[in-house]
């Protein structure tokens, strides 16, 4: 099972590196890895994605708290969250086929961020389905490039969605 | 010096100003510091100029390893933190072998490394090393310093982790120009460290429940590990197991928690613990383990693990609960406190079945070898060093064979008496570990029970002792084998001795040489009075016992066996 793992940590140099080599060295398994900086200077949250049982994530919660630098460590699993992927991907788009391109990016609320002679580069964000709904949806045209940020979090404070 | 809030930094009398490597030194002083060991290099002399003044007892080892396996034996034998320094480079990579040691066994440590200026880190400087990427894993926490006013808080921080918790060692990277810099003086060295906490105390309702859990169990068991030890709980410990009524087996690092010549005593459990212990865990009904992490020289195969069990696990780290071994009552924080708390709910309670059958193994399958053989027997050697020692000296170990039957034929009786490489089994650990356990404890009796084949990889370190004088005493169980690893491939590689064994030198004469004393035996009736002599040496000393060649270490529990699935049984039957 998928779990999104918020951790807070110190915002010092060497952190990124003793989270991932604590991952490595465990033999636990990253889906995918964000990390920015929070309100406050001195911590950046990273959000990571790992896949194991539950007795998995009991070890991944632990190790990760024992981390000096890391300060708190939550598991949004069970619990309602907001989880967004954030992507970049260059499509081939010849003039022809850019109508119908353009009607996709429409449906799935995608920007187009640059724009050539044979191709468009769109900025799509959501959960992770639906990018890789997106993903899909554009193989046929041919796709050139694709960057995507990871899972980033939240848990959601209100009862019901707006 | 004077704080100096408001006042401009061009106003300061620089000479006033105190650099780096005196804020360093200070604050090695201030956290109780009196014994280093270490290694002077390039960038580390800034530091090395200001410890010639310190009134720190400084020991130089003959290589880093072997100071940093000092400083850790310096620690397991004092309590105390153990501190070690080196320049960058080399100097960094050769601490690694000692860092990993300290780091699975749980030994507060604290590293000092020099490092390339600032501005040339990640230039490929001369003797640059990412010394804090490369000792990342083996460490509790290292850091980098690089501004003069965050070294003070930095070495708090590093002794404060170094010795709470689950100890571990601790490395500080220390670019030299770092070291020459001058601080400020109004600068805070308050620790800063918001993600680190140690829960201490056990949850109460936990440790009701482990209570009760004792008080209702049939066939308990008490699986005690090294953190007893740190936790300073042996006390604790010995008064649980007498008033519940408990027996007590311990792992590698917990023997000397509880003294082995109690009737309850199981001695040590796990590949090649006494058939009594593994026997014990595997029909219990109740176990209960108190800092020890079910490794699996402890468990054997873990399916099927204590299968009959309820298990209660105290342990300061809650990372090491349900990680190998399903655990039904965790209680974190520290033994000494929970096992006081336990003491107050727990009752007396006589099992007369299950100690009766614990004292039928005890006489069928107790460890043994061939007494009347005319060869030396090593366990023969231990035996006698014990008798003659009365239970009553230090001993560090090398790793293999000599290790099994120095803890399987000593007889342990109080804390930090054994001082040997548990989880990394690094051989070579034993002579440099007896050389900080003899700084510690100048007055112990500290004997390296050593094979030959650990001793080859740091027997340099013999001459830190003859230049210190310290008297320490080392039983080379010589068999001309890598002996544990020659033991597999008989059982496991048909006989095929690949490149086990090692043209060694005459131990006795290199002895000599170094400055040492030197004695070798070679005849079982010269065993007693060798040992004899060795004791009485106020100098370091070296016995080289030319012992049975091809002795094995039983009983043992094959790879993938369960722990009752002992090989060897037959043999120990025999010989009893």
């Amino acid at each position: 099972m998928k779990h999104i793992i918020s951790a807070l940590v110190e915002n010092k140099p060497g952190v990124l590196a003793h989270v991932a080599g604590m991952f490595a060295a465990r033999a636990f398994n990253i889906d995918s890895l964000a990390v920015g900086r929070t309100e406050d200077p001195n911590l950046s949250r990273m959000t990571i994605v790992v896949v194991g049982d539950d007795r998995i994530l009991e070890q991944v919660r632990k190790q990760l708290a024992k981390i000096v630098p890391v300060v708190k460590v939550q598991d949004f699993a069970g619990q309602p969250v907001v989880a967004r992927d954030l992507m970049l991907i260059t499509i081939s788009a010849p003039a022809e086929k850019r109508p119908e391109i353009l009607s996709l990016i429409e449906m799935f609320k995608g920007k187009v961020v640059d724009i050539g002679q044979r191709f468009v580069m769109v900025e799509v964000s959501g959960p992770e389905e639906k990018i890789e709904a997106f993903i899909d949806v554009c193989k046929p045209y041919g796709i050139k490039n694709v960057a995507r940020t990871g899972t980033i979090a939240m848990p959601r404070q209100a009862k019901t969605e707006p | 010096m004077e704080p100096n809030s408001g006042t401009s930094v061009q106003a300061i009398d620089e000479s006033s100003l105190k650099t780096g490597a005196q804020i360093i030194v200070d604050t090695l002083l201030e956290q109780g510091v009196d014994t280093m060991f270490g290694y002077p290099g390039g960038v580390v002399l800034p530091l090395f100029d200001k410890l010639y003044d310190a009134p720190i007892r400084f020991i130089n080892p003959r290589h880093e390893q072997g100071g940093c396996h000092m400083a850790d034996g310096y620690a397991r034998a004092s309590g105390k933190v153990g501190v070690v320094v080196t320049t960058s480079g080399p100097g960094a990579c050769n601490l690694t072998t000692g860092l990993a040691t300290a780091m699975m066994d749980s030994v507060p440590m604290v590293a000092l490394t020099g490092q390339v200026r600032t501005e040339l880190i990640g230039n490929d400087a001369f003797q640059e090393a990412d010394t804090t990427g490369i000792t990342r894993p083996i460490t509790k926490y290292n850091c980098i310093v690089k501004r003069v006013e965050d070294l003070a808080r930095t070495i708090r921080e590093a002794f404060y982790i170094a010795s709470t918790g689950r100890p571990g060692p601790v490395l500080v990277d220390l670019p030299v120009d770092v070291q020459v810099a001058k601080c400020r003086a109004d600068v805070s060295a308050e620790m800063d460290l918001p993600g680190y906490r140690v829960r201490t105390k056990g949850n109460a309702r936990q440790v009701s429940i482990a209570a009760a859990a004792i008080n209702n169990s049939e066939r308990p068991v008490l699986y005690v590990g090294g953190g007893v030890i740190t936790a300073n709980a042996s006390e604790e410990l010995r008064q649980l197991a007498e008033k519940s009524h408990l027996p007590v087996t311990t792992t590698l690092l917990g023997l000397g928690s509880f003294d082995q010549r109690k009737p309850e005593s199981l001695d040590m459990l796990g590949m090649h613990g006494a058939a009594y212990a593994n026997y014990a865990v595997q029909e219990c009904d109740l176990l209960i383990a108190v800092g020890a992490r079910f490794d699996d020289r402890v468990t054997a195969k873990l399916k099927t693990f204590a299968p009959n069990a309820k298990i209660i696990h105290i342990d300061i780290d809650p990372a090491s609960i349900s990680k190998n071994v399903r655990v039904d009552i965790p209680v974190v924080g520290d033994a000494k406190l929970i096992l006081t708390e336990l003491l107050a709910q727990v009752e007396f309670r006589e099992r007369k079945p299950w100690f009766k059958k614990i004292a039928d193994w005890k006489k069928k399958y107790p460890f043994s070898y061939d007494r009347q053989a005319a060869t030396i027997k090593p366990q023969y050697v231990i035996e006698e060093l014990c008798r003659q020692t009365a239970s009553d000296a230090i001993i560090a170990t090398g790793v293999g064979q000599n290790q099994m039957w120095a803890v399987q034929f000593y007889r342990f009786i109080k804390a930090r008496q054994l001082i040997s490489s548990g989880g990394l089994g690094t051989m070579g650990f034993g002579l440099p570990a007896a050389i900080g356990a003899q700084v510690a404890r100048p007055d112990a009796t500290v004997i390296d029970i050593d094979g030959d084949s650990s001793f080859n990889m740091t027997m340099t370190e013999l001459a830190t002792a003859v230049q210190y004088n310290l008297p320490i005493k080392v039983c080379i169980l010589n068999n001309g084998y890598m002996g544990m690893v020659r033991q597999w491939q008989e059982l496991f590689y048909n006989k095929r001795y690949s490149h086990s064994f090692l043209s060694n030198p005459d131990y006795a004469t290199v002895a000599r040489a170094i400055g040492s004393a030197g004695i070798t035996v070679d005849k079982k009736a010269d065993v007693p009075g060798a040992i004899k002599e060795m004791l009485g040496q106020k100098q370091p000393c070296v016995v080289d016992f030319r012992v049975e060649r091809e002795e094995n270490v039983w009983p043992m529990v094959p790879a993938g066996k369960s722990l009752d699935e002992m090989d060897g049984l037959d043999i120990l039957e025999r010989l009893i």
